[in-house]
């Protein structure tokens, strides 16, 4: 007993904790839930919220500001309003460079009429942008890939044009490229633009902060609403979306980057003379290089996960036809398309990588025909691809040349091998599946959602508020409670709550697999290798994949959105234990083995306290991870807030719905990532290995 | 305050009018209420005043004077304001008050054009960690100031091959900064900043991240540089071993102020301040100090040995021929003029010998 004083009395914080959990149950069990009581329910304050926002946002498009525009169609002038004006203009050029790109691609009329007319186009049967063959746009990646990194990226890029090409998919997937085409960089420049800005203005800076911090943790649905408000819906509605939702991350890594740039660099640069313009171009950016670049990645990696998702308001390509395979519950299709976007995202990423590290030769004494070597090959490519096209509209009868283009779902196909598979695993892992299935839901998973419903309103506010004080004091109690406040003052707090619980599952088993997988990797520098490389790939991949499998296995119930969360949640908390336990210093290592610890104690006593704190930024990641995935979950059916959201897509006026539900989600994410943050903060301050 | 530097400026031959840097009670001040401080004191800088009010006096009304060709040696120990001052030089950071002149023109009143007009034409910079651009190869790198410039590549691609050949680095031209070792990559800081051919190179602690070895070599490097090129230099050290070996003159700051500003053998022989002997103390004054800081008057005397040693001789070089013979030597100087004698006594002294001051408290102590 005194041991057990002695403990208490030097961990104050034991005690605090277990004095809330104390206070915590006794609200729990004595608030009568019921409609009227304000401690169970707060009553919605905000509920009229989304129609003010539908109000203020129709005004602004369709009323602020009136201007006088010449309108071809009817040969006068009209009123309208400047915003759509301005929305117009940017959906027109938008959609013209995509629809630009596409057509040098695969083909088509749109550019010839953006510089003429559909009467033009109709009229004379030759104005058609011919298609480029597939052979060609397969070889110049080629070459670009082997110009710009050598070999092994030009295999890289040929395997993924052919299996492309060969799988039937060269259509849609060339639509995808020439939206991330015009995405990607977009969201580059967008990002690195603002980026600078921030790291020049202070002000803008404190400014911009917490915006990223809530456009980072909104998921990607509640983007669509407002975009198809004011962009309508299309390609370019698509495309804007993904910027939108790619920038934040590029503004981060950009700001980082330049932050971390020495100061002795910056002056070097002032020294040599730089002006202004030169000492950010060819002094700070390209320093801050490796972060930026990290940041281009990123962005082509939420290019492509937004691919599907942009498909909801009319992006067209993999994402539209996968989205479709997965409604009729086509694995094998949804498997190969799946296939296609993680192939052109490792081929993108992989490319910009090899032309942001590419090296000039200035002494080389090169003819004409060497210093233009790869223009000239891929001039020579052009040609023989043409020629072998037309020799291949001789041979191909059936009205189809396979050297000129792949028809949609003519190619090879895996359909049927996974199709036979799923029915296998039907035919014999049925009951047994099942069985696991119903015992999940009626054992954990319905108690679990009914417990977290049952929650009041004011017992929820001590817990959470309490954690937050205890942990980084009243300022962060403050903050997570404003968070907390806005949510329960929507109409929308029991769904909130469901969402909570799906993610706190999610949670929960994928930080204890990322914790003990991470920590067992990190015993060993092959295994550690081995683990990153997967988690890399893994986090390749568009979140909507990983709904492919679980739908196969589980059908469409809550514990297939719950494998979808834990598999894609595990990812950054595997990631970062494995990180964390390997940066612990060789010298502490060291001198535990010296004062002679076993592995396990090694593990226990020295290696886990120290990466903590970087844990624990890993399962904050997690956290955000296991949210967004639960609300794509809403696609497969759950009923949360994700539902909701999915459900405002398609109504009229659901821009107020959709952007609050939207903010619900973030400030989720938020309250706990403002917990987790300080924590970490504060133990790395304490450990000092901030 | 012993910052003037009177009659020590002897050694710079050239008798310019005008030095090529020159400082005048140049302050650097950091803190919150500096503006308003300064406002309030009328150009009148109290210095416990403005600790006060908790501002931090980098720079302490520091004077100096470099002339044409001249290496001054800022030494000082970390948070001495070494290298603010040299950040006040070159402008990297904005004086808070007092006058700085490069050629006679006010580099305080230069806009940012004419500033960095004068970076490209007419300053160099090498740093303590290197400051190589990452994303560049050793030849772009060199180039870089040239391309700021806007020199056309193929000519400052040349220009920076030449370079890479004075530095010793051929054959490295296309390897990255993170390929080279500390020395080599500091070898390539050197050749960019040499690479404007500048009249003013700067160098901030440029061997203090190497190793003892490579340090040596590389002064050896940059001795050989500058007695190609001449330079006119303001060098920034912690070490005073590697002041006394390279410089001109040698200034010695503490807390933003200047202790001692004067030749190395000056400062061995008569430390202004304490904090100056702390450092003069253990120093192996003969590798430091020359004949003509030790010879004694003709006099008299005519019988001479048949040896004689040049002035600027190190007592190091000449000790064992001086104490081998019995009679005196004597000094000449350039155009082979008697103008001094030296003999053993004065070799055993430098050798052997203490401060006077410091033999005086030993004989203290052995009295109590």
């Amino acid at each position: 007993m005194n041991h057990l004083t002695g403990h208490l009395a030097r961990h104050p914080k034991l005690v605090q904790f277990a004095a809330l959990l104390a206070v915590f149950f006794v609200l729990y069990f004595s608030i009568d839930p019921s409609e009227n009581n304000i401690l169970w329910r707060l009553p919605a304050f905000l509920a009229a919220v989304p129609e003010m926002l539908n109000n203020s946002v129709e005004f602004i498009m369709f009323e602020w500001l009136p201007i006088e525009t010449y309108n071809v169609e009817i040969e006068d002038y009209e009123t309208s309003a400047l915003m759509i004006e301005i929305t117009r203009a940017i959906s027109r050029s938008v959609l013209f460079c995509i629809e630009f790109i596409r057509e040098i691609l695969i083909g088509g009329q749109k550019t010839i009429v953006a510089f003429t007319s559909w009467d033009f186009v109709s009229e004379n049967k030759w104005a058609r942008w011919p298609a480029l063959p597939w052979t060609v746009v397969a070889g110049v990646a080629i070459t670009l890939g082997y110009a710009l990194s050598g070999r092994w990226l030009a295999i890289l890029v040929g395997c993924a044009t052919s299996y492309i090409a060969v799988f039937g998919q060269w259509e849609p997937a060339m639509e995808t490229l020439s939206f991330v085409l015009i995405a990607a960089p977009l969201s580059v420049v967008l990002g690195v633009f603002l980026g600078v800005v921030a790291f020049k203005s202070q002000k803008f800076e404190t400014v911009l902060m917490p915006l990223l911090n809530v456009a980072q943790t909104m998921p990607h649905f509640s983007y669509l609403v407002p975009v198809t408000v004011f962009f309508g819906v299309g390609d370019h509605a698509g495309a804007i979306a993904t910027v939108i939702f790619a920038t934040p991350p590029m503004i981060r890594l950009t700001l980082l980057g330049l932050k971390g740039v020495s100061p002795e660099v910056l002056e070097a640069g002032m020294m040599n003379g730089c002006n202004k313009v030169q000492l950010m171009f060819k002094v700070l950016i390209p320093t801050a290089r490796h972060d930026i670049l990290v940041g281009v990645n990123q962005v082509i990696m939420q290019c492509l996960a937004m691919a599907v998702i942009a498909s909801f308001i009319g992006a067209k390509g993999l994402g539209f036809n996968l989205l479709l395979a997965l409604n009729q519950l086509r694995i094998g299709q949804a498997l190969e398309l799946g296939i296609c976007i993680v192939l052109i995202a490792v081929v993108l990423e992989k490319l910009s990588l090899g032309w942001a590290n590419k090296q000039i030769d200035y002494f080389a004494d090169l003819s004409f025909v060497e210093r233009h070597k790869y223009p000239l090959i891929m001039g020579g490519i052009l040609v023989a691809g043409v020629v072998l096209a037309s020799i291949g509209g001789l041979i191909f009868k059936d009205g189809i040349n396979y050297f000129y283009l792949i028809p949609h779902n003519k190619g090879l196909t895996t359909e049927l091998f996974w199709q036979s598979g799923v029915d296998w695993i039907v035919d014999n892992c049925y009951s047994s599946l099942q069985v696991f299935n119903v015992g999940l839901i009626v054992n954990v998973l319905v108690p679990m959602k009914n417990a977290y419903l049952g929650m009041p309103v004011v017992a929820t506010f001590v817990l959470v508020m309490g954690i937050a004080y205890i942990v980084g004091g009243l300022r962060s109690a403050l903050v997570v409670g404003g968070l907390l406040l806005f949510i329960a003052s929507t109409e929308w707090w029991d769904r909130a709550l469901i969402t909570a619980y799906m993610s706190t599952f999610g949670v929960i088993i994928s930080a204890t697999i990322g914790l003990i997988s991470g920590s067992l990797c990190a015993q060993n520098k092959f295994a550690t290798k081995g683990i990153l490389l997967v988690c890399d790939t893994f986090q390749t991949f568009p979140s909507f994949i990983y709904l492919i499998p679980v739908i196969m296995l589980f059908g469409v119930t809550d514990t297939s959105v719950l494998i979808a969360v834990i598999i894609y949640a595990t990812i950054p908390a595997t990631r970062y234990t494995v990180e964390g336990l390997s940066n612990v210093p060789q010298s502490l290592q060291d001198a535990g083995t010296m004062s002679g610890v076993s592995r396990f104690q090694r593990w226990i006593q020295i290696e886990l306290p120290l990466a903590f704190p970087h844990i624990m930024l890993g399962i904050n990641q997690t956290v955000v991870f296991a949210l967004f995935m639960v609300i794509i979950g809403a696609m497969i059916g759950t009923d949360d807030l994700g539902q909701l959201i999915l459900k405002s897509l398609s109504d009229e006026f659901g821009i107020g719905n959709g952007l609050m539900l939207g903010l619900c989600v973030a400030f989720i994410g938020l309250a706990v990532d403002q917990i987790l943050r300080t924590w970490a903060n504060e133990r790395k301050k304490a450990l000092g290995v901030a | 305050m012993t910052n003037e530097t009177s009659n020590s400026t002897d050694t710079s031959t050239d008798n310019d009018d005008q030095p090529v840097i020159k400082c005048d009670g140049v302050y650097k001040i950091f803190g919150e209420n500096t503006e308003e401080m300064m406002a309030k004191s009328n150009g009148n800088i109290d210095v416990e005043k403005f600790e006060d009010a908790g501002c931090i006096f980098g720079v302490n009304n520091a004077s100096l004077e470099v002339h044409k060709g001249e290496m001054l040696i800022v030494m000082g120990l970390s948070g001495s304001g070494k290298s603010t001052l040299l950040r006040c030089i070159s402008r990297l950071t904005n004086t808070t008050a007092g006058s700085i002149f490069i050629d006679g023109e006010d580099l305080l009143a230069m806009d940012a054009k004419e500033l960095t007009q004068l970076r490209r034409n007419k300053m160099g910079m090498v740093f303590q960690s290197f400051a190589l651009l990452p994303h560049k190869t050793v030849l772009e790198n060199i180039a870089f100031p040239l391309q700021v410039k806007g020199t056309s590549t193929q000519d400052s691609m040349k220009r920076a091959m030449d370079m890479i050949n004075l530095v010793g680095l051929t054959g490295r031209e296309n390897y990255f900064p993170r390929q080279l070792s500390g020395g080599q990559q500091q070898r390539v800081g050197i050749a960019r900043s040499l690479a404007v051919e500048p009249d003013i190179w700067f160098l901030d602690e440029p061997f203090s991240a190497l190793d003892p070895l490579i340090r040596k070599e590389m002064q050896d490097e940059f001795l050989r540089l500058q007695e190609m090129l001449n330079k006119t230099i303001l060098f920034v050290t912690h070490d005073f071993d590697e002041a006394l070996r390279l410089a001109d003159r040698i200034a010695i700051m503490k807390d933003g102020v200047i202790e001692q500003c004067d030749t190395p053998a000056n400062i061995v022989l008569h430390p202004a301040t304490e904090y100056v002997a702390k450092f003069t103390n253990d120093v192996p004054r003969e590798k430091v100090l020359t004949c003509g800081n030790i010879m004694e008057e003709v006099g008299t005397t005519s019988d001479f040995s048949e040896i004689k040693v040049p002035r600027d001789a190190v007592i190091e070089t000449v000790a064992e021929a001086v104490l081998n013979e019995p009679k005196s030597v004597a000094v000449i100087d350039d155009n082979d003029d008697t103008i001094g004698v030296l003999n053993r006594k004065s070799i055993i002294h430098i050798l052997f010998g203490k401060d006077d001051s410091e033999t005086l408290s030993t004989n203290q102590a052995a009295g109590e």
